[in-house]
């Protein structure tokens, strides 16, 4: 029997950040407000707290994150940087850390506030010729959509897929966001709309790409003697996997298997399921196309098959497979790395707490966070029982 | 009177600005696999050899993946413009900019170069 089995690991408080527009917050202090409050729903102090997982918090972002909430003694951190993806990748290493005894209480998070900072860069230009200076960033790809654009016009040409399809995740996002009072983008939106948004980079128009927001938040994990302690269902930690393919687009055999293919292996191996068995997914929603390459890498559906699978209301409330439950990037929240937000989600959904938009009764769900230019992914796979 | 002149790149990558200058494509190739490959590294990516010497190549390419920016994202850069990875005939790709016409994926192109002020001349392509 392995660690992960021996001591399970669970979930046991989640707070998004204040979201949106946060002109009143800074990062840490949005980070720390989120801290308590999924502490208090863990029935657990910030002084328990002996495990620290943070990425885009600043240089050291654990240090930094650690002094601003006052633990100047952690046993277990880790900054590990796969872009938005990174926070899936710190359950995986909480879950280690935690069954392994090296520490107790993991708190998981970031905020941002890049919409208020306006911070987002679309360039690449480098202060020192790296690679991808001498022989990228000359081109003018913007980044990090020319990327997806490319994937995208690629998967069109060895698939079929069409931006018909692409617009279908869209909407769904936008219908289930429709049903979160905290979604920053609620009115109606059809697939004709977003195929009459603008070109970006083609084939992405403006309605394929997430929002830019503020937000955050912060998730709490720890053993099964301390989640005793929670004021809320604990939510076990099945499994979790990781993996990363490139940075430059030159490199890597194909430009339409990503990470997830790796990743989703290891996260349902170690869970001991199957896509199947899955009862709605949090595929991270960058852009559409992102959502579908992971469909078909975590094994939903075939490889080339995403278009016609997300086809038909699908993904939407209502759908076979509920996914973007909250509305995702598309149209409820992306402060810049989503895969906090992703969690979270998930949680709420398993714990039997999303309002409108709760789903009936569902056992098995799958957070899956996706960064870099479509060259991270991480996924966890949780549930109530 | 010595005139130094300041090398473009980095030092695995000196020899292929080098041969820009002289409007020439450089790409690593392994005496013992065979393999071509791109950007330069100290070993064989498929058979760990250090066996390696660059060739010239034609620059002849399929387009592989394409994109038609139109978004503005630095004063240097005139939308829309088309981004694009090519795969050369020896099997490495390489983005660049397609310029002198259209070409979809699976179109072939030839290579171009475009000057530049501060560094050598850029490789780009255009419909063959
Ligand atoms: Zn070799």
């Amino acid at each position: 029997m392995n660690d992960w089995e021996k001591n399970p690991v669970y979930i046991v408080g989640a707070a998004e950040t204040a979201l949106g527009a946060v002109p009143d917050q800074t990062t840490y202090s949005m980070f720390s407000l989120a801290a308590h409050e999924a502490l208090d729903e863990a029935g657990l102090n910030v002084k328990d707290v002996d495990g620290i997982f943070t990425n885009y918090m600043g240089e050291e972002g654990t240090v930094q994150v650690g002094e601003y909430l006052g633990i100047l003694a952690p046993r277990y951190v880790d900054s590990t940087d796969i872009g938005g993806a990174a926070y899936e990748a710190h359950v995986h290493h909480a879950m280690m850390a935690i069954a392994n005894g090296r520490c107790e209480v993991a708190i998981v998070g970031y905020a941002s506030r890049q919409r208020s900072e306006r911070a987002r860069s679309m360039t690449m230009r480098q202060s020192e010729l790296t690679l991808t200076a001498q022989f990228e960033s000359p081109y003018g790809l913007p980044m990090p959509i020319g990327h997806y654009a490319m994937i995208a016009a690629r998967h069109m040409h060895e698939y079929g897929t069409t931006s018909e399809q692409l617009a279908e995740i869209a909407v769904a996002a936008r219908q289930w966001a429709q049903l979160n009072p905290k979604a920053w983008k609620r009115d109606p939106m059809t697939a004709e709309d977003v195929l009459a948004s603008r070109v970006i980079c083609d084939p992405l128009r403006r309605l394929d790409c997430c929002l830019i927001t503020d937000g955050g938040g912060v998730i709490v994990l720890t053993n099964k003697e301390r989640a005793r302690d929670a004021n809320k269902k604990p939510i076990r930690v099945l499994g979790a996997g990781e993996s990363h393919t490139r940075w430059n687009i030159s490199q890597g055999p194909s430009l339409t298997t990503t990470a997830a293919k790796v990743s989703g292996e290891q996260a349902f191996g170690m869970a001991g399921v199957t896509p199947a068995d899955v009862d709605f997914v949090q595929p991270y929603d960058s852009f559409t196309i992102t959502v579908l390459t992971a469909l078909e890498d975590l094994g939903f559906c075939e490889k080339g098959e995403g278009g016609a699978f997300v086809s038909g209301g699908r993904l939407a409330p209502g759908g076979d497979l509920p996914a973007m439950t909250s509305g995702g990037g598309l149209s409820y929240n992306h402060p810049g790395a989503l895969g906090v937000l992703l969690l979270i989600e998930t949680v709420r959904q398993l714990r039997g707490e999303a309002g409108e938009r709760q789903l009936a009764d569902p056992k098995i769900g799958v957070a899956h966070g996706v960064g870099g230019l479509l060259s991270t992914a991480a996924t966890v796979v949780m549930t109530n029982d | 009177m010595t005139e130094t002149k300041q090398q473009y790149g980095d030092p695995m990558t000196y020899p292929i600005w080098e041969a820009a200058a002289r409007y020439e494509l450089l790409i690593q190739h392994c005496k013992v696999c065979g393999h071509y490959q791109f950007y330069p590294r100290p070993f064989c990516l498929n058979c760990d050899s250090d066996q390696l010497e660059w060739k010239r190549v034609s620059g002849d390419a399929t387009v592989y993946s394409k994109t038609t920016v139109h978004l503005k994202i630095a004063p240097e850069f005139d939308p829309p413009y088309v981004v694009a990875l090519v795969e050369l005939d020896e099997g490495p790709r390489m983005l660049c900019n397609i310029e002198g016409g259209a070409a979809e994926i699976g179109d072939r192109v030839k290579l171009a170069w475009r000057e530049r002020e501060d560094a050598p001349p850029l490789p780009i392509w255009m419909p063959a």
